[in-house]
């Protein structure tokens, strides 16, 4: 990066070169503003201490929970550690985001990253693999973190280890799901192009819509509420598949990730075609 | 280098830019006139990749902005002051404009410098004055080095010394060869700016020539007379076919005679002339002029042409630094509210 000089011929630059330059500026793009910092950082806390908190409250009322609860838990030990600090935390995700692009239209910067990277799809491309890179790394501290901190606390009444069946696939999956979950909410950002809008789309999705989806009637709610995409993603976050879940873990993700894919297609293609 | 060929942009029914054609060379600071919703914007927008032309195309050094793989190299750019994300400091800004063309490291230190930012380097930029946006702005558009710059109302919101050292600034980049492209309505600030003006009103293309030319053109030279015999001299002047206006205090507007014949006129005639000044229109007058019937917001009630000719004083711009001086020009009454944002950009 430091040997290029300004006076060599813009034909010196090679053009396989683009996409890792397109990285870099990202990169900085994404670590340079506090706001993303401390939002991840929120995460990692709130999270680790809810899923600390709610695993104490469990082992400590456990005698007093009934049967079906217990039997839960000790059948999916990993999802039920994760579960209230993980269905709380992922709001950040969605909120950082749908933010990674809507703040660029708010604040003008669009423009300017646009005259810098006029290859519009690249540039999206490039802000997706960035994040999604953060919130995996980000999101599988947090899965093994919480792991680590209530398997312990968890031991005499659930032992349970990362040889245990379906632990070491679940913590991962969680990493993955908010990984997916972080490119849902840039794709719609991408689409709404403003904050509040954005936001209130993907948070309204994914915690009142798609869990409403439920109470649809019969076999259709039930098939309608497997195939949605955050509630078939989080599938992959739980240790075993649940009996009344329609999809393995796998095929919920493989779920999630295409209509995340096809948002974000139109998303580029979208990009593409408006005005910035 | 800048070239549109019949560049037009739809939005609805309504044309925002209208088969413009035009060139902007190097070496030179080519100014973009229009009044506010002329489509100055946008054809800078679509010259940059940012809106796509309904019809026509635009090349800057030989292709298409979106063509080139390291644009900032070829092309430098103020759009809008502040389209900067608050949060991120002025350094990390440039920084990552950097990364993305494989720009080195110092360039980023050497545009701080050169737009005296080098003391805010490391502020967040959301804490700066319009000035210091205008200057990372600035920074920014410089960070390639390029040939070719552009601004869009750059001096829009300055206070005297930020508008002065962005003109410098601009001089001096043309200068250097390099195209400077900037648009304004303020047509006395491009009279002090630029050598060549390209005007547009209502999307379609007014004038395309030298500053001189322009102003030559459109307007016409009118002489001032003070003298206590105002009503002789008056039916003389008339009676030799010149135009003639005159006010209470004593002075005397001429149109289409010279200073020489007014002197000559009065001398034979025994008339004491105590001032006798020409004035050459400025190019407020002219753009006046020529986009008197393009302007798309006009204030209700505002005068037409034809209006009372006031004595020369400030502009209505406020004395000195952008509007004609006390003694200067007369400027005509301006069709639209001066200093108010009309229409979209």
């Amino acid at each position: 990066m430091t040997a290029a000089t300004t006076d060599s011929t813009t034909d010196a630059v090679p053009s396989g070169a683009a996409f890792p330059r397109l990285l870099a500026m990202e990169w900085t793009k994404f670590r340079s503003v506090r706001s993303t910092v401390f939002s991840l950082l929120a995460f990692v806390v709130l999270t680790l201490g809810l899923a600390a908190l709610f695993t104490w409250l469990t082992v400590n009322q456990w005698d007093k929970i009934d049967a079906d609860q217990r039997a839960a838990y000790t059948r999916d030990p990993v999802g039920n550690i994760l579960g209230g600090g993980f269905f709380l935390g992922q709001l950040a995700i969605c909120v950082l985001g749908t933010m990674v692009i809507t703040s660029e239209y708010s604040t003008g910067m669009i423009r300017a990253s646009l005259l810098a990277a006029p290859k519009r799809t690249p540039m999206l491309a490039a802000k997706g693999l960035v994040f999604a890179t953060v919130t995996f790394v980000v999101g599988e501290i947090v899965s093994f973190g919480a792991f680590a901190i209530a398997a312990p606390m968890l031991n005499s009444k659930v032992p349970v280890s990362l040889s245990s069946h379906g632990v070491l696939r679940a913590l991962l999956g969680a990493g993955l799901y908010l990984m997916m979950l972080g490119l849902f909410a840039m794709a719609v950002g991408a689409l709404v192009r403003h904050t509040a809008g954005a936001i209130s789309a993907v948070i309204g999705f994914v915690l009142v819509l798609a869990p409403l989806a439920q109470l649809l009637p019969g076999s259709l709610g039930k098939h309608v509420h497997a195939y949605l995409p955050t509630e078939a993603g989080h599938l992959v976050a739980q240790s075993v598949q649940g009996p009344k879940d329609l999809l393995s873990p796998w095929q919920g993700y493989g779920v999630f990730c295409l209509w995340t894919a096809a948002l974000l297609v139109v998303a580029g293609w979208l990009l593409k075609r408006r005005d910035a | 280098m800048i070239e549109a060929i019949g560049l037009t942009k739809q939005y609805g029914d309504k044309k925002a830019v209208d088969g413009l054609t035009f060139t902007v060379r190097p070496g030179m600071v080519t100014g973009f006139l229009g009044p506010n919703g002329a489509g100055k914007s946008t054809t800078m927008r679509m010259i940059l990749g940012l809106d796509a032309p309904t019809s026509g195309t635009v090349t800057v050094n030989g292709r298409p902005y979106g063509k080139a793989v390291a644009p900032m190299r070829e092309v430098g750019a103020l759009l809008d002051a502040k389209a900067i994300h608050g949060g991120r400091t002025a350094y990390n800004h440039l920084l990552a404009l950097a990364q993305s063309n494989r720009l080195p490291q110092r360039r980023v230190g050497e545009v701080l410098e050169l737009t005296g930012l080098t003391q805010v380097a490391k502020k967040r930029s959301g804490g700066f004055s319009l000035g210091m946006g205008q200057r990372l702005g600035i920074a920014a558009a410089l960070l390639g080095d390029p040939r070719v710059l552009m601004f869009d109302e750059p001096v829009n919101g300055l206070d005297p010394d930020g508008i002065r050292w962005i003109r410098e600034f601009m001089r001096r980049l043309a200068a250097e060869g390099r195209t400077v492209f900037v648009s304004s309505h303020l047509m006395s600030e491009m009279e002090h700016t630029a050598d060549h003006l390209i005007v547009i009103g209502r999307g379609r293309l007014q004038a395309d020539m030298s500053v001189k030319d322009f102003i030559a053109r459109n307007s016409e030279q009118t002489v001032t007379v003070r003298t206590p015999e105002t009503m002789k001299l008056l039916q003389l002047l008339a009676a030799k076919g010149a135009r003639v206006t005159n006010d209470e205090t004593g002075l005397i507007t001429v149109r289409g005679a010279t200073p020489q014949q007014i002197g000559d006129l009065a001398f034979e005639n025994q008339i004491r002339v105590h001032e006798l000044a020409p004035h050459q229109g400025s190019l407020e007058e002219a753009f006046m002029e020529m986009t008197r019937d393009q302007v798309e917001y006009r204030a209700v009630g505002a005068g037409g042409p034809g209006g009372p000719v006031a004595p020369g004083g400030p502009g209505p711009y406020g004395p000195g630094q952008y509007g004609p001086g006390p003694g200067g020009p007369v400027p005509p009454q301006n069709p639209y509210n001066p200093g108010q944002p009309i229409g979209a950009r």
